[in-house]
């Protein structure tokens, strides 16, 4: 299918792309890669009379370390980010999960912030996002504000993003996941959307953090001791996967989801644990 | 700030396969339509057009993506390449287009340009990829009638033939 007919706008900069965004409002939608936003214009699952394209714009496309925090801008490319050449060392989970972010066609456009944005909860960014507590910068002709990430991810598909605010930049804690981290998803294709995605990252005070996407509306995280004994173990990833509140859709069952959480997630912690020595 | 006001066409002009070329193209025009409709050229295929099945993959600027999640009028002053400009010359193939010629790694022919404008990206920059490396980025595409039994013998092949490998591969290599 063909998107509904949009005025389409691209703003030269972020002070005309906030005036835009304050004039239309929810009438109105980001472009960045468009490789969530494209499909559903095609679908026509949104229908938005202004399409704001930000994807050229030079000050949004830089990822920078600053107060140890590795700062992403709007406009890079999941792509971009993957061939950055610190991401392994201040950035050992996402290194991890990147891969399994869509297709390399599609993250050679998907932007690391329209992801967040979009905010699916079988993505692979936003678990990473609950995971390492990162944050999220918005910015609006009224001011900037920063989210932090258990404020920002308020549902399926839904954020705390107001109208006509622009996520500007997303920032995750440098270096977390050192220490160690596992990842694993399980999907139909590689690149498809996870029917159960999970990592887990040791922390410096002694604690596993572990979380899950594709069950819940948003991806859900628990922490551990890092020496917890194998029944401490068994009873939370029991309770956790209970309590996801997993449903039957085409994909999968509600019981083969909590079986995927029951099985990968003690994996994982194993892999984490071995990293760690 | 550039606007394009909903139905009113104004022209788009890109370097598609080396050559400016130019048409118009309303707001909502996607660059797959706008290539196969405006400028003729028909070798992008349209397949599901939200972005799962691979067949309008082109370059833009160099890069694989998507040609039916890109507005006509994103791609504004870029390089377009689609799978007419592989080859240089009209009689020829390139190494890669051989290697599926030979490994009958297509019948319908609906999914191989998108591949073949994957590859000639990814291969170029990952000269000497694993196997599983290739799957996955084939992954990217969906093949409904040949399988990819025959693709991965021949992307396998392409990339030691474009290293300057005699091409030779073993038959453990092929267990799929």
């Amino acid at each position: 299918m063909k998107p509904a007919p949009f005025t389409y706008m691209r703003p030269e900069n972020l002070d005309e792309t906030v005036a835009t965004l304050s004039q239309h409002g929810a009438d109105a939608r980001l472009l960045a890669g468009g490789q969530s936003l494209m499909a559903m214009l095609n679908l026509r699952l949104v229908e938005p009379s202004v399409i704001v394209d930000i994807s050229r714009m030079p000050e949004l496309n830089a990822i920078k370390l600053r107060n140890g925090m590795i700062e992403i801008g709007a406009s890079v490319t999941q792509s971009e980010l993957l061939a950055w050449p610190e991401l392994e060392a201040q950035a050992p989970f996402i290194a991890k999960a990147l891969p399994w972010v869509g297709h390399f066609q599609t993250r050679n456009r998907g932007t690391v912030c329209g992801s967040l944005a979009h905010a699916d909860p079988s993505s692979e960014l936003p678990l990473a996002l609950a995971l390492l507590e990162g944050e999220v910068v918005l910015r609006s002709t009224s001011g900037t504000r920063v989210l932090k990430a258990q404020d920002f991810q308020s549902g399926m598909l839904q954020t705390a993003r107001a109208d006509d605010e622009i996520i500007t930049a997303v920032r995750f804690p440098a270096g977390a996941g050192a220490r160690g981290r596992a990842f694993r998803e399980v999907a139909r294709r590689h690149g498809d959307f996870a029917i159960v995605a999970v990592g887990v990252i040791a922390r410096d005070d002694g604690t596993l953090r572990i979380g899950i996407g594709g069950v819940a509306d948003t991806p859900q995280c628990i922490e551990m001791n890092a020496d917890a004994g194998p029944d401490e173990v068994k009873d939370r990833i029991e309770h956790l996967a209970w309590q996801l509140g997993g449903f039957d859709d085409i994909h999968a069952s509600a019981r083969f989801r909590r079986d995927l959480v029951r099985r990968l997630t003690p994996a994982l912690i194993k892999e984490v644990r071995a990293c760690a020595v | 700030m550039r606007g394009v006001t909903s139905e009113d066409p104004v022209p788009v002009t890109i370097e598609l396969n080396g050559r400016r070329r130019s048409g118009r193209a309303t707001a909502r025009t996607l660059l797959t339509d706008f290539l196969r409709s405006e400028l003729g050229a028909t070798g992008t295929h349209v397949g599901c057009e939200h972005g799962v099945c691979g067949a309008c993959t082109v370059r833009i600027d160099g890069v694989a993506q998507r040609g039916c999640l890109t507005l006509a009028i994103q791609a504004d002053g870029r390089k377009v390449d689609t799978v007419e400009g592989l080859s240089d010359r009209k009689d020829a193939l390139t190494v890669l287009q051989q290697a599926l010629h030979r490994n009958h790694a297509l019948q319908c022919g609906y999914c191989t340009p998108g591949i073949l404008m994957s590859f000639s990206d990814f291969l170029a920059h990952n000269p000497n990829p694993d196997e599983q490396e290739i799957r996955e980025v084939l992954g990217g595409h969906i093949c409904r009638c040949t399988g990819y039994a025959g693709l991965m013998k021949a992307l396998i092949e392409a990339a030691s033939e474009m290293r300057g490998e005699p091409p030779q591969i073993s038959d453990s290599e092929l267990a799929t």
